[in-house]
């Protein structure tokens, strides 16, 4: 099964519609709750992050039996060194979103604690792709 | 406890998402970083905050929490209480700071 989202940059009222939409769909899909919780958690993170960093981009969801596989792809200023970006506490996020309460620099650290393969690729200037991967607990 | 003996006891607001008031709360999160909150917040837990915008909602849907308290007499914003409503997670006030609400939720849980 695969769905798809769309994100606009700065569009903070619907910043977390995406994330939403799948927590419901996992559920119907009677996925372990801990499983759930967890997706959640980084996807929620990672849809933040286009909406605070990026211009624009897409959400893919892929959900088979033993796992789900979420594609951020964002048209972007892209992240100039992924180390520094991973570590907890840096953020490049304006004044305007810090004061919101994001941009603590806790974002991606979040969503790697909550997944079980993170991929990052990124291109200054162009675009940032996040790759999640969470496999389901076998019960 | 209920979140609507929590609001008696404390004698809090409730601006928002009154069909929530029944939720159980299971403990408490004080934190204005929406991150922290998102991981570190469990599910059932009363959320302390001085945030007042529609994210929180979000997040407290996203993490099922039993409901959010403003302190400092801030109200939320209308889409904020408006997403409340939809999501049965009330939103609760009080002229307190985050330090002393936090307090006497803490002492109130204890019992």
């Amino acid at each position: 099964m695969q769905i798809k989202f769309a994100i606009e940059g700065g569009d903070f009222a619907t910043a977390g519609c995406a994330s939403s939409q799948v927590k419901k769909l996992l559920k119907q899909l009677n996925i372990d709750p801990s499983d759930i919780k967890k997706i959640v958690v980084a996807l929620y993170e990672a849809e933040v992050n286009i909406v605070a960093h990026a211009y624009r981009g897409t959400i893919t969801v892929q959900i088979d039996p033993q796992k789900i596989i979420i594609v951020l792809d964002d048209e972007g200023p892209g992240i100039a060194d992924i180390n520094l970006a991973m570590q907890e506490g840096y953020s490049t996020a304006t004044s305007k979103v810090r004061e919101m309460g994001f941009g603590a620099g806790m974002g991606l650290s979040n969503i790697k604690k909550n997944s079980d393969e993170l991929n990052i690729e990124s291109i200054v200037g162009k675009g940032t792709k996040l790759t999640i991967t969470k496999f389901f607990a076998t019960s | 406890m209920k979140v609507c003996d929590l609001v008696n006891k404390l004698n809090l607001q409730v601006y928002a998402g009154e069909k929530g008031l029944s939720r159980e709360i299971t403990g408490g999160y004080t934190s204005d970083l929406l991150s922290d909150v998102m991981g570190n917040a469990e599910q059932g837990e009363i959320w302390v905050t001085l945030q007042t915008h529609k994210n929180t909602m979000a997040i407290a849907s996203l993490k099922d929490l039993a409901a959010i308290v403003l302190v400092k007499g801030n109200q939320p914003e209308a889409d904020t209480a408006k997403m409340s409503n939809e999501e049965e997670i009330p939103i609760l006030g009080t002229t307190l700071s985050s330090f002393e609400i936090t307090g006497r939720i803490f002492e109130a849980l204890k019992l």
